[in-house]
């Protein structure tokens, strides 16, 4: 694929989501234009770099859906959920057709080939040929000049042409016909007042093509003809180019409409008020003087220069809202210039190849601050301690390149939730929250799919059908969220529906009949509930409102713990269940805590340190401590590494806290905080529990990096379990 | 098509039209890669078309982008015609009927 192809299709993908967005909003708005505008532009901008790769399948298809979209915007047909489905399995269609694309198959297999037909049929038979047809054109009578225009604000326009905007499709040349026939051809029913040749879609030399047309035109044309004769001149090529006709003393509302419909970036307001034919370039000329006139005749400290659109309104030769509606257009050109200098687009690898040199350098640094402290010189020290400053900066903004925000994945959901509510029958409406909440791209990634099943376990099973939500005293619509936010070191997403909440029950049975559990055996409901992340738990057959689609909830549970990260769920019966999934914010630096256990040396995060105590001696032989009276169940790391050898007089615990529990971790020595690079573990220490991954050391030698969440469960666990044991004898 | 090129002036012998407009891109585009000003005589083109005048246009930009000037001169009835017809003769900015060189 060449380079051009590639951009194309990158780019392709942005409109797509762009226009789906889009979509999505006119569904809730049909009668919103600018979201209509956005929606055409989109399909427009694909098709014209579908042409520009010569990409005739994309041309194709996507020509018939602008058609469509045309003939919406032009009001001749009315929008609907039906249309709007189409238009989607439309966009979508346009996505797997870039597939075949980027693939380099030279045409769509006869699968989509056939997908797409029997789109472009349903579009053809329901909504190009229904209503007006072939009579289109004079079903908009030329008649602005018989009503009364006043109270539409801001009044008519000067001229008194008719104004005609024409853009031609790229293959009208190679189709033997020639624009500038038409245009002659249109003087024997008229007279061209003036015509402005615009060649702003005309690419640079090297991808123009020169068999391609580029032009379009705009036409201030007095004439007697009424609409029907002069869109009759275009007859030939009406279906290779995009026509506006305003009759003469249009309305202003109508020009302002068609400026923004005009595909051009219009470079200079008074360009775009001659090319539109509401200026005369006298006019034009009169105020770009004035514009530049003052410098000369006022003093140095006079009034900043008006910009020109305010001049040409003071002097009453235009109307501001046509100015405003210029100069929005344009403002909203700057903006994206604007925004699109402000983003560079770099390969990821590029990214992931200078965190690792980070990654380095954090190490290389420990090493010489090691060497500096042994030395004992105070000004090496202070140097090397400022270079280590630095070096935190430079990977915190390193990592912060990484950082995405969530929201792009969230609005995903905004189409997975209409298709599923509709295909289910159930009316739901989601509620995105946190989009704003940034973590790091590779997770963005791995993070769609357990969300996507989570989202439709909580559609298919969670909410309930319309009729039972009613009859349950619910709000017939049901209510889906999503929402993101911070929490110490993690980033929590949330998944919370108002269904039906799990049933406590049917989970047990289910858990017994598949030897889960022991029957009567006494479990939290939050142990209940989490049971469902069990592999062999779900997919056999409804199991109360979870399961059903082929994966189970345990893999779900397996990709975000390979994220280092856990799930959990809470349920209220009739009120609705709260997926929690919470990650770590990166995968690759952390601040750690150094502490050691006889010569070896451990890297506990340091987001989950709390505090450190000392271990008391009268704690010796019990694993649990008084911590200003709460229980503080701990684990000595002697003990679990399996250490020979005396422990030293004195130890430490540190205590650490993950997802609201509290648990110490009892080490010989403190060693202080140390900047960490993760070095993942070989695949042969997959099922060592406890530990996370490893680390170098300034000397060299390697540390572990201790897995907190997983020592924290066999603290509580273990504690759980004793405490009940007594009770149970009891 | 063939280009008698003299000094700095590339003359273009046959219609602008369609069929020739890929080879003649070519030519122009040479010409802008070698010269940083060069005449583009037009006095030999009996016909022009749509993708005649757009090929103007480029060259005209094109030139203005890389800091080059290419003329447009001698033009012949048929350009003259066209050029008018798109109102391109302002943005074009060369003088129409007398060559450059001896205004």
């Amino acid at each position: 694929m060449d380079e051009i192809t590639t951009v194309f299709v990158t780019e392709s993908r942005e409109q797509l989501a762009a226009l789906e967005d889009a979509l999505l909003q006119l569904e809730g708005s049909p009668e919103d234009n600018d979201i209509l505008n956005a929606v055409f532009r989109s399909a427009h901008t694909i098709k014209g770099g579908a042409g520009v790769v010569e990409c005739n399948f994309i041309v194709s298809f996507t020509h018939v859906v602008e058609n469509v979209l045309d003939r919406l915007r032009n009001g001749e047909i009315k929008l609907n959920g039906d249309l709007v489905a189409l238009l989607l399995a439309c966009s979508d269609h346009i996505g797997n057709l870039l597939d075949v694309l980027a693939a380099g198959t030279p045409a769509p297999d006869a699968d989509l080939a056939a997908e797409g037909s029997a789109l472009l049929n349903r579009l053809q038979r329901d909504w190009l040929e229904k209503g007006s047809g072939g009579d289109a054109p004079s079903s908009t009578p030329p008649s602005a000049r018989d009503e009364p225009l006043h109270s539409s604000g801001g009044g008519e326009v000067e001229t008194d042409c008719w104004h005609i905007s024409l853009r031609f499709g790229p293959d009208v040349l190679r189709n033997g016909m020639d624009p500038l026939a038409f245009l002659r051809y249109l003087t024997s029913i008229g007279r061209i007042v003036l015509l402005e040749t615009i060649a702003d879609s005309m690419p640079n030399a090297d991808e123009m093509n020169a068999e391609s047309c580029y032009l379009g035109f705009e036409i201030s044309f007095a004439s007697t003809a009424d609409k029907a004769s002069i869109e009759r001149v275009f007859d030939f090529v009406r279906d290779d180019c995009t026509l506006h006709i305003l009759p003469p003393h249009s309305k202003l509302s109508d020009y302002v409409a068609l400026m923004s419909q005009l595909p051009e970036d219009p470079m200079r307001l008074g360009e775009i008020l001659v090319r539109v034919g509401a200026l005369t370039q006298a006019e034009l000329d009169d105020g770009l003087r004035k514009q530049q006139a003052p410098p000369e005749n006022d003093s140095a400290d006079s009034a900043p220069q008006m910009p020109l659109g305010e001049i040409l309104v003071e002097q009453k030769v235009v109307s501001p809202e046509l100015v405003d509606a210029a100069i929005i257009k344009q403002k909203q050109v700057n903006d994206k210039r604007a925004a699109e200098a402000r983003l560079i687009r770099i390969p990821a690898d590029k990214l992931d190849k200078l965190i690792d040199l980070v990654g380095e350098l954090v190490i290389a640094g420990a090493s010489v601050n090691l060497l500096a402290t042994n030395t004992g010189i105070g000004e090496l020290i202070e140097a090397t301690s400022l270079t280590g400053r630095l070096v935190e900066s430079i990977r915190d903004a390193a990592l912060q390149l990484r950082m995405v925000q969530i929201g792009e994945t969230f609005n995903r959901f905004t189409r997975v939730v209409r298709d599923v509510s509709r295909e289910l029958g159930k009316d739901i409406e989601l509620s995105i929250s946190g989009g704003d909440t940034e973590l790091d791209k590779s997770m963005v990634e791995k993070i769609g799919d357990p969300l996507m099943h989570l989202v439709r376990n909580a559609m298919d099973h969670g909410i309930e059908a319309p009729d039972v939500r009613v009859a349950n005293g619910k709000p017939a619509r049901g209510r889906l969220e999503l929402n993101a936010f911070h929490d110490s070191g993690s980033i929590i997403i949330e998944v919370a529906d108002d269904g039906g909440g799990l049933n406590r029950d049917r989970i047990m049975a289910k858990a017994v009949e598949r030897g889960l559990i022991q029957p009567g055996q006494v479990l939290t409901d939050a142990e209940i509930y989490n049971l469902i992340f069990e592999a062999g738990f779900s997919t056999a057959e409804q199991v109360s409102n979870l399961s059903g689609r082929g994966v189970g909830m345990d893999v779900v549970r397996r990709n975000i713990q390979s994220l280092r990260g856990t799930v959990e769920v809470s349920s209220t019966v009739g009120q609705g269940s709260r997926f929690a999934i919470r990650l770590p914010l990166t995968l690759a630096i952390i601040d750690g805590f150094l502490v050691g256990v006889g010569r070896s040396a451990y890297v506990i995060p340091l987001d989950s340190v709390v505090e450190c105590i000392e271990l008391t001696r009268d704690s010796n032989g019990r694993d649990y401590i008084n911590l200003r009276g709460e229980v503080l169940p701990f684990v000595r790391l002697r003990e679990l590494f399996e250490f020979r050898g005396e422990a030293p007089a004195r130890q430490n615990v540190v205590v650490v806290q993950y997802a609201g529990l509290k648990a110490g971790i009892v080490v010989d020595s403190l060693m202080g905080e140390f900047q960490t690079v993760i070095k993942p573990l070989g695949t042969i220490f997959h099922h060592v529990k406890g530990i996370g991954g490893s680390t170098i050391l300034g000397s060299g030698e390697v540390a572990l990096i201790l897995d907190v969440q997983a020592l924290i469960q066999r603290c509580t666990a273990h504690e759980t379990q004793r405490a009940e044991q007594p009770a149970s004898i009891r | 098509m063939s280009d008698s090129q003299s000094g700095t002036r590339v003359a273009i012998v046959d219609d602008m039209t369609i069929y020739n407009a890929s080879a003649q891109k070519q030519q122009l585009l040479d010409a802008l890669a070698v010269h940083d000003e060069f005449e583009i005589d037009l006095s030999a083109v009996a016909e022009i078309d749509t993708a005649g005048i757009q090929l103007l246009i480029l060259v005209k930009r094109e030139a203005g982008r890389l800091g080059k000037r290419a003329v447009l001169v001698a033009h012949s009835s048929a350009v003259r015609e066209v050029v008018d017809f798109f109102n391109l003769a302002a943005s074009f900015g060369d003088p129409m009927l007398i060559p450059a060189r001896e205004g």
